[in-house]
């Protein structure tokens, strides 16, 4: 697995996310040398606290993206509620009101095809737990562009759906599929 | 996916410009019009658009996203409601611009407001977009009715003094609203990326339109704002949409940060110009 060029990490969950990622951004250090783009599912149409909750648990700065804004690193991004959330090639965020994808908006599949895009083989792909299968086709996509692309095993996850249906698409490669803790330690692990 | 050449053409044949558009949203659409038109190249869709003004209006179902709701963000319509209706009731009539209607859910929940406020007999509101396809639709005023229950939870916390179904007339599918809604409506085929300032305004609602744009056609439209804005006339934008770091940013005030209505200051000072 080529993780020596990763510029970018973009995680999607639902079901079980938040605790997800409990287990995983108060790992990382401040100033964590790359920036962390989240699609986490929300009922759309109130404010979201996301970045509140998780900016007293984690060292590195947390935020919702803005239109426009310039990814940097060290950054944890949420999508905002209501908004598809999509990276352009001058690695800026762009929203979207377009249409749910899997009746989901921000959705998983719109941040990732659009990332997979803009950094290519540079790009870090995780895919947690959740009960829909947004977020399959879009790890799809980021292994197709040469990135890599990682799941949560199924068998940790509070819900299976979105990991298998990701499982069931790609191209199987070893060190694919791990538990959070795995996850955890290979970010940890990955050079500036 | 390399946008350029058919956006350039497009620009040329119909004078319709997407060249300053969002570009990764664009690709995302481009790709969905190439599969529903069964095209199995940018080339393809390209041609069969430039030959056929009907495909080009198909193709166009795909550029402008049509999604919205009516009183999306309750919170918004309740703050025009209690904060900026008061102030605009002091004008003898009123001219209130939303542009980029699509479909009509804003301009329909604003004319409901009006209403309510007492205000609709004095309003003349212009409602543009550069699809006709959505214009016409809303025009008809008729909403498919699986949405109806969504609209009228939002009705509802926007601070509704009715029920929303004073409004409308339900049918199997869909409900139509009420023509004395639509009487003070001009609808009306406009583009804010190439056309210019028709009249002046003391409101301009526009959410969820400059989220698309690059930052200079942001700066465009924020220009044709402010030139239709009468002195302290109000500007209503998207939750994450705001006028603050466009070279305007120093002609409005924020009037209400958290909806993200802005205003514009009495005085015509300079436009800030940081390039």
């Amino acid at each position: 697995m080529k993780t020596d060029q990763i510029n970018a990490v973009v995680i999607g969950a639902s079901a079980g996310g938040i605790e997800a990622l409990q287990q995983i951004l108060p790992r990382l250090p401040k100033g964590y040398h790359l920036p962390i783009v989240i699609v986490l599912h929300i009922p759309s149409g109130q404010r979201s606290y996301l970045s509140e909750l998780f900016l007293t648990k984690t060292d590195m700065l947390v935020k919702e993206a803005d239109e426009k804004e310039v990814i940097k690193s060290g950054t944890i991004y949420f999508a905002p509620p209501g908004y598809h959330l999509l990276i352009e090639r001058d690695f800026t965020f762009s929203l979207s009101t377009e249409e749910s994808v899997h009746y989901s908006r921000p959705s998983i599949d719109v941040l990732f095809e659009s990332a997979a895009e803009a950094f290519g083989t540079h790009l870090l792909g995780i895919l947690l737990t959740g009960a829909s299968p947004d977020g399959a086709a879009g790890l799809k996509r980021i292994q197709d562009r040469g990135g890599v692309a990682l799941i949560q095993n199924p068998d940790t996850a509070l819900a299976r759906v979105m990991p298998e249906a990701a499982r069931s698409l790609l191209l199987p490669l070893s060190e694919q599929v791990l538990s959070l803790e795995e996850i955890v330690l290979l970010l940890l692990r990955l050079k500036r | 996916m390399e946008l350029g050449p058919l956006l350039e053409s497009i620009y040329l044949q119909y004078h319709y410009d997407f060249r300053h558009y969002s570009k990764a949203s664009m690709e995302r659409r481009a790709a969905q019009a190439m599969f529903r038109m069964n095209c199995k190249s940018l080339i393809e869709l390209q041609e069969k658009v430039l030959l056929n003004a009907e495909a080009f209006f198909d193709l166009l179902q795909f550029f402008t996203v049509s999604v919205s709701e009516m009183f999306r963000d309750p919170s918004y319509y309740l703050a025009l409601r209690e904060k900026m209706f008061p102030i605009l009731k002091t004008y003898p009539s009123l001219k209130i611009w939303v542009a980029g209607c699509s479909t009509g859910e804003e301009v329909y929940s604003l004319a409901i407001l009006l209403q309510e406020e007492g205000l609709l007999d004095r309003t003349i509101l212009y409602a543009t977009d550069i699809n006709p396809r959505s214009l016409a639709e809303a025009e008809r005023g008729v909403f498919a009715l699986g949405d109806v229950q969504k609209f009228t939870q939002n009705y509802q916390k926007s601070g509704g003094k009715h029920s929303l179904s004073d409004y409308y007339i339900a049918s199997i599918d869909s409900v139509k609203f009420d023509r004395s809604l639509v009487k003070n409506i001009t609808f009306s085929d406009h583009s804010l990326a190439t056309d210019s300032v028709f009249s002046e305004t003391q409101f301009v609602s526009c959410r969820n339109v400059l989220i698309y744009f690059d930052r200079d056609l942001q700066n465009r439209v924020f220009g044709l704002f402010h030139e239709s804005l009468c002195r302290k006339g109000f500007l209503g934008l998207g939750t994450k949409e705001t006028v603050e770091f466009s070279k305007y940013a120093n002609d409005f005030n924020v009037f209400l940060p958290e909806e993200h209505i802005f205003q514009k200051i009495e005085k015509r000072g300079g436009v800030k110009r940081e390039d």
